[in-house]
């Protein structure tokens, strides 16, 4: 029998889940189980040094499924170290000794037809219509998710019932999982927008606002970042992200993003280091209070926007806090360093309300303005 | 630059140039044109592409200045200017590019991205023209990009180069036939004397890196000198036949994608018969190493490997005393007359 396991990526383990259980309908599946210690310390011991801490993330993950009892293994890949993860990780749980299917679709093997024909051949009672299907499906709960927690990210903080939004999430991530027709989906996207907007919020009339740019794993695992955007929201600060599942699966095009990027990068400099350049310099002409650029420690191609945030940083004024994240990352000197820019960034705004005019702050903010309607 | 100021006066005359004398200041730019000097980091490819950029800006007429060999010096510059999570390499980079930075009138920065449909190299290469450009705002930075993946070549690269230098499309490619002629008699030269040392019967190591690692004076330099003080012939994972390697480097592992591991793997697949050891060199935190040598370590069986990995603060004392050992351990596991 086939036992199917995955590995963890923020919430998006729910539709991915279902899309599994589409494709598989006669086999189990393994979800990973929720991130503790434990799953850390196991993926560190088990990987090399200075690799990137997305692959001991998934190593830890992995080893938790296959003692579980998993026995079929997924995992994709795509530009930068991202690729070549597969191999690397497939190697070494050999060399633990566990006995499995390893389900790489990595760079050239992602493409469609290559997932289907791999596919047919776990499940042979698969159709080239039951695939396309459930695979839009899955894509289209993952941008309704997104859509919704880019509205949710920026209220949630201003909640007078904290625990509002985060139980109406709960409810629509179950309905969106049970439903089975395209339709049905659309529907229960609108029904939670309009509960979502009906939520009673606190906002001020000018609250401070950061955005938040970054390597995707780190931004979408919120236990990879040490829960930062919770934390901000905590203290009353409007966060905003536009960099999710759905921005890589529609948003993403180089070319496009190199002529916005207004000269601060020639040439692409690998994965979404030109995605974190555009979104900053949006983000700082939208004028924003402060920018936080994510990364896991060594992201090659966040380290090469790294010099170009910086500039931005300087021909806007605008802070930005650069964070590396590893599986040792302390919880409190974070703490520290995050309490320090907010407090730093709240004492900028209050300097600037002596000389600036008040008004027009916030004057081109139609991301934000955008999704509040 | 400033006798290159006063070399524009003399030629052409001083009142007429300050009065904005218009054929003389065209004679004056003529003559910057003509005697630009053009500087390349001895870093990063410079040990891959060096002799084809140098006898390419020859050809073309240009002076050409080399910076020196990396010393301590150079890697505190480049640590100052970069940040602390950035490799090694890339520090060793941006102190050569410091150094040439009002020393030459352009610098060169190339990109690499891919090298055929399938093959590329690190991302660390795509983005080197953005990063010394944002941290040096003022240095004059020519750039050409090797990007074989979208139906360009690597002659239509250096003939943009040539472009935006002033010199004609044949010119420039007649250049370039004479920098890859005398790249390529290089690498043929120096294959055929490490195929003679590989046949030779002392002691030999392998030492399979980034080649920009292995020919650093600062990190494979010490090394090398070390092996040879231990009575140790060193040879290097890029003096192999390039083509033979990417191919055999499917022996070890199939879905890697960074052409420079391919062919460092490969050369450890096409010698390990041949060497006693090998010592797999790597910098402090090389992102492809990180991955490619993990997977080295678990799959070549029945020679000794050891990995070094090298940061800024690595003490040669430290380093000797491991390649000591090393070196024991070969003799104790097949004793030479």
């Amino acid at each position: 029998m086939l036992k199917i396991g995955y590995p963890h990526l923020g919430d998006y383990h729910i539709p991915i889940r279902r899309l599994l259980q589409d494709l598989f309908p006669t086999a189990e599946i393994v979800s990973p189980p929720p991130f503790t210690q434990k799953t850390v310390e196991l993926g560190g011991r088990h990987s090399p040094d200075f690799v990137c801490a997305p692959f001991k993330y998934n190593m830890g993950n992995y080893i938790e499924m296959l003692e579980a009892g998993a026995n079929v293994l997924l995992q994709t890949g795509l530009g930068c170290r991202y690729g070549y993860y597969g191999e690397v990780q497939e190697q070494i749980l050999r060399d633990l000794g566990y006995d499995f299917t390893f389900l790489c679709f990595s760079r050239e093997k992602a493409h469609p037809q290559k997932i289907y024909e791999t596919c047919k051949k776990l499940n042979p009672n698969l159709t080239f219509s039951i695939f396309s299907r459930a695979v839009l499906q899955a894509i289209t709960r993952i941008y309704f998710m997104d859509q919704l927690d880019y509205f949710l990210r920026e209220q949630i903080g201003f909640a007078k019932n904290t625990n509002c939004f985060t139980k109406t999430k709960k409810l629509f991530l179950k309905e969106l999982t049970a439903e089975n027709s395209m339709f049905g989906l659309y529907r229960i996207f609108h029904k939670y927008r309009a509960r979502y907007h009906a939520i009673e919020t606190q906002m001020p009339q000018n609250p401070l606002r950061v955005g938040i740019v970054g390597e995707l794993y780190t931004l979408m695992e919120p236990y990879s970042n040490h829960f930062l955007e919770k934390r901000l929201a905590e203290g009353g600060i409007v966060v905003s992200r536009k960099m999710s599942a759905s921005f890589l699966l529609f948003g993403k095009r180089d070319r496009r993003s190199l002529h916005s990027s207004r000269g601060y990068l020639q040439y692409t400099v690998g994965a979404n280091g030109i995605d974190s350049v555009v979104g900053s310099r949006q983000y700082a002409k939208d004028g924003y209070d402060g920018l936080i650029h994510m990364k896991s420690f060594g992201c090659t191609p966040e380290l090469n926007a790294q010099p170009a945030l910086d500039q931005i940083s300087r021909d806007y004024d605008i802070p930005i806090l650069h964070l590396s994240f590893d599986t040792q990352t302390g919880e409190v000197g974070l703490e520290t360093r995050i309490e320090a820019f907010m407090d730093m960034i709240e004492m900028k705004r209050k300097q600037q309300h002596e000389n600036y005019n008040q008004s027009r702050r916030g004057y081109r903010l139609h991301l934000h303005k955008r999704r509040v309607h | 630059m400033k006798d290159r100021m006063e070399t524009i006066r003399s030629f052409s005359c001083l009142e007429n140039f300050e009065r904005g004398d218009i054929n003389c200041t065209k004679l004056a730019i003529l003559h910057l044109v003509m005697h630009m000097k053009i500087g390349l980091p001895k870093a990063l490819l410079y040990y891959r592409y060096g002799v084809l950029w140098e006898t390419f800006f020859h050809e073309l007429g240009f002076d050409v200045e080399v910076s020196a060999d990396t010393s301590k010096e150079t890697l505190e510059i480049g640590t100052k200017t970069t940040l602390d999570e950035n490799c090694l390499p890339l520090k060793i980079f941006m102190g050569h590019v410091k150094s040439l930075i009002g020393q030459c009138d352009r610098i060169l920065v190339p990109r690499f991205s891919r090298t055929s449909k399938t093959e590329e190299y690190c991302v660390r290469f795509w983005g080197l023209p953005d990063v010394v450009q944002n941290t040096f705002p003022n240095a004059p930075i020519i750039s050409y990009n090797l990007d074989i993946g979208l139906h360009r070549s690597e002659a239509a690269a250096f003939i943009k180069i040539g472009h935006t230098l002033g010199k004609s499309k044949s010119a420039a490619f007649q250049a370039y036939r004479a920098g890859c002629r005398a790249q390529q008699r290089l690498e043929q030269q120096n294959m055929r004397v490490q195929s003679t040392q590989l046949h030779k019967s002392d002691k030999k190591i392998l030492i399979a890196a980034q080649p920009y690692l292995i020919h650093d004076a600062y990190v494979g330099g010490q090394l090398q000198k070390m092996i040879a003080q231990q009575g140790v012939t060193p040879v290097f994972s890029d003096r192999c036949n390039r083509r033979l390697c990417r191919a055999l480097s499917k022996e070890i592992s199939n879905d890697l994608y960074w052409s420079l591991n391919k062919e460092m793997i490969g050369a450890i697949e096409l010698c390990k018969n041949q060497v006693d050891g090998i010592i797999l060199l790597t910098a402090f935190p090389c992102g492809s190493d990180a991955l490619v040598n993990e997977l080295v370590l678990r799959r070549v069986q029945n020679v000794p490997i050891i990995q070094i990995l090298m940061d800024e603060h690595t003490a040669p004392a430290g380093l000797e005393t491991r390649i000591e050992s090393f070196v024991d351990i070969l003799a104790k596991r097949r004793p030479y007359a």
